[in-house]
């Protein structure tokens, strides 16, 4: 029986593959996208977006047998009861810490686009140039024009809410109105905006979060439980957005449950033919054929189908022969900034609860700044009062310790760095000789660390947030490290990049693998170099941008 | 007349002058998730509990913990989100509060006026406050820890004693605040 042909195949339904699944059928091509975990419908399958606190089994906190059986996502905020169906069973997938590593996966329709923070940034020509600027691994293959036409068309059908503020670290998009400082933070912006000169800056951020209605989707209710899913279609998804307009062309074939183990290559033609998949529910092997794949399944997994791919033509896979594919593993390195309250404002306080903070972009290494080290951070945070759930150690307990509780606190404010990590040719995953998963597919062996330069980083993302509270007005200010290792980010990044030079790159300037045309990588896997900067946004811009290219090189019969 | 090996053991406690919570746990050990296995809580020591979380969390003009059912609340948390050094230290701290209250007030807890109680946890917690780094006795600020997470997530506590608003719908940044109205449940 032959198999099920398709214009094209998408692998993955999250944030990258919904934008491939849309944009290639609204061009007309008949796609089938996979997803390996199961179906979860919009809204439907949103089972807790609107439990109230007292029916959360344990109130948010975990349970033993919870950290018993997620040893990897127990090391973060993320373990949550409300939402556990929504990352992957790490019994089921294993992986290998060869150094400390923590990889957070959503394995179902959606993916990691339910969960996500929903942050979503221009990367700007500072962080496109850097490489070549500094020598450092190689040069990206695009410039911030390129992809400024494919920001503002991702932004105006997604619904990025935000304001401009004409810099050139964090240049300006196709905002819905921002979401309003409350007066503690608008006062502090002032102020940092005084001291430094313009230098530093404090704005909102620029949430996937909608402050106007799009169509099927009121908009941000201001509930803040993102994670849970939102009945409103108030942040993007897949679900909220790319999937519908997807299935609306008729075009669209879902079939969750399918794991995709590697491409099937022809090495006369030097084009894959479609890809070999492992049912997850019965072990079955199909075959399904394409004329183009893209691939969106998550930077590391997305690099693992084409380590399983022409290992008869190269040992590695394809795209290894540039030496790079499974290399420059990188992501945000966080977890530490500073704290402080603010004595005063007792006569003010807020209505709704916002689904993002503020965001302080770069201002080391730019403008003449100079450190010793490269590149730099950002920071996100925001100013509150605090609630019941704040330490009231000098009452007594009785009804002076529950009537102070049941009235808010002093303001505080606490703001987090994140830093870019270069990109490392020794920081890499392989393939594991003797772990596999619940399908028979090699574990993945996870060997990256940070080093000097994101150590020396560090110490000023830490002293820079304590300096700028200060500024800002704030007292007590304690600074934090809690510590990070690789991947706790959750912006997994690289090994298999993109690049001017096959021998050096595993992409084109199109998300093309050198070595097989039509196949197209659009996820994290294909990033040059991190930025500081949250990386969805730029996945999202790419992927429209490689599907537009791959459409008419198809209808010029270049593929 | 059998009597099991948990019948066994509180007999003998209650020959030692007590009942003792959590006795068939010391019998059977800590399962592989480091938890003490069968940990469980009769009927009087969740009185006992419902007693310990409204002397924290009185009746004012809003329900206690007590009407909130905080001591199984409790019970559940201990049993489900406690290790088993945690729940070693809690069950412990627990019967040593018992015995301590009634040789030091002549009576048990549970039936005490409620000054009495409240000044007998107090200082207890200025005891914890007291000790800094040691932070002893623990059970007091466990009680403490519980009996607030339980009663402000309650419906109860979130609707009644907090202002609970499901859908904000919009976000004002920047509203006057009169002292005495309530912080928001979430």
């Amino acid at each position: 029986m032959a198999n099920e042909s398709y214009d094209a195949i998408v692998v993955g339904s999250g944030i990258s593959g919904g934008w491939a699944a849309k944009e290639l059928t609204e061009k007309g091509l008949k796609v089938l996208m996979l997803e390996r975990g199961p179906d979860v419908k919009h809204i439907k399958d949103y089972k807790t977006a609107t439990t109230p606190p007292w029916e959360v089994p344990h109130r948010g906190r975990d349970t033993q047998q919870q950290i018993a059986d997620h040893p990897n996502l127990k090391r973060d905020y993320v373990l949550n009861e409300l939402n556990l169906d929504w990352w992957a069973h790490e019994d089921e997938s294993p992986y290998v810490e060869e150094k400390p590593f923590t990889w957070f996966r959503g394995y179902q329709v959606g993916g990691r686009s339910l969960l996500w923070g929903r942050q979503s940034y221009r990367w700007s020509d500072i962080d496109f140039e850097g490489n070549a600027k500094e020598g450092v691994a190689v040069d990206w293959p695009i410039r911030y024009k390129d992809i400024a036409p494919w920001y503002s068309y991702v932004e105006k059908f997604i619904g990025v809410s935000g304001s401009k503020d004409g810099l050139d670290v964090l240049p300006d998009g196709e905002f819905m109105p921002p979401m309003p400082m409350n007066c503690v933070e608008e006062d502090g912006a002032a102020k940092i905006k005084e001291h430094y000169k313009g230098a530093r800056t404090w704005t909102i951020g620029r949430p996937a979060n909608i402050t106007e209605p799009l169509p099927g989707r009121p908009g941000c209710q201001y509930r803040s439980k993102c994670s849970l899913g939102c009945p409103f279609g108030g942040y993007f998804s897949t679900q909220a957005s790319t999937l519908p307009a997807a299935e609306a062309t008729g075009n669209l074939t879902l079939r969750p449950w399918s794991i995709v183990r590697r491409l099937i290559y022809d090495k006369d033609t030097k084009k894959a033919t479609g890809v070999e998949v492992v049912d997850g529910q019965t072990n079955e092997t199909i075959e399904y054929n394409a004329k183009i794949v893209f691939l969106c399944a998550s930077a590391f997994n997305s690099t693992a189908i084409l380590m399983r791919t022409a290992t008869d033509v190269w040992p590695g896979g394809l795209g290894s022969s540039s030496g790079e594919l499974g290399h420059n593993v990188m992501d945000h390195h966080f977890r530490l900034g500073a704290r402080g309250s603010m004595e005063g404002y007792e006569d003010k306080y807020y209505f709704g609860r916002r689904p993002t903070g503020l965001y302080i972009p770069r201002f080391r290494n730019v403008h003449g700044d100079k450190r010793d080290y490269l590149r730099g951070f950002g920071y996100q945070g925001g100013a509150s009062r605090s609630g019941w759930t704040r330490d009231v150690a000098e009452l007594n307990f009785g009804a002076p310790m529950k009537d102070a509780l049941t009235q808010p606190g002093p303001w505080g404010m606490g703001i987090t760095a994140f830093g870019e990590i270069l990109p490392y040719h020794e920081n890499t995953i392989k393939f594991s000789d003797t772990v596999v998963d619940k399908w028979g597919m090699e574990a993945l062996v996870m060997n990256a660390e940070i080093k000097d330069n994101e150590i020396k980083m560090r110490k000023d993302m830490m002293s820079d947030a304590a300096e700028m509270l200060e500024v800002a007005g704030f007292k007590d200010i304690q600074e934090y490290d809690a510590g990070y290792t690789f991947g706790q980010g959750i912006h997994e990044m690289g090994t298999a990049r993109m690049g001017r030079d096959p021998k050096t790159s595993v992409l084109n300037g199109n998300n093309q693998v050198w070595e097989a045309k039509n196949v197209f990588v659009t996820d994290g896997a294909c990033m040059t170099s991190a930025s500081a900067v949250n990386p969805s946004l730029t996945y999202m811009a790419l992927t429209a941008r490689a599907a537009a290219f791959a459409v008419d090189e198809l209808n010029k019969q270049n593929l | 007349m059998t009597m099991n090996r948990r019948d066994a053991l509180k007999s003998v406690m209650v020959m030692m002058g007590g009942t003792m919570i959590g006795a068939t746990a010391i019998m059977t050990g800590c399962t592989p998730e480091n938890q003490i296995e069968g940990l469980d809580f009769d009927p009087d020591d969740i009185a006992f509990l419902d007693e310990l979380g409204d002397t924290i969390i009185p009746e004012t003009d809003t329900p206690g913990a007590k009407a909130t059912g905080i001591g199984s609340f409790m019970v559940m948390m201990v049993k489900d989100t406690y290790d088993g050094d945690n729940q070693k230290e809690f069950v412990d701290g627990l019967n040593k509060l018992r015995k301590d209250f009634k040789s030091a007030n002549g009576k048990d807890f549970v039936g005490a006026p409620a000054e009495e109680r409240l000044a007998y946890l107090n200082k207890m917690n200025e005891e914890f406050k007291a000790s800094g780094k040691d932070r002893s006795p623990k059970v007091i600020n466990m009680l403490r820890d519980l009996t607030v997470l339980g009663y402000f997530s309650s419906e109860i506590g979130a609707t009644q004693a907090l202002n609970y608003v499901e859908t904000p719908g919009k976000f004002d940044p920047c509203m006057p605040y009169n002292k005495g109205d309530k912080a928001y449940a979430i």
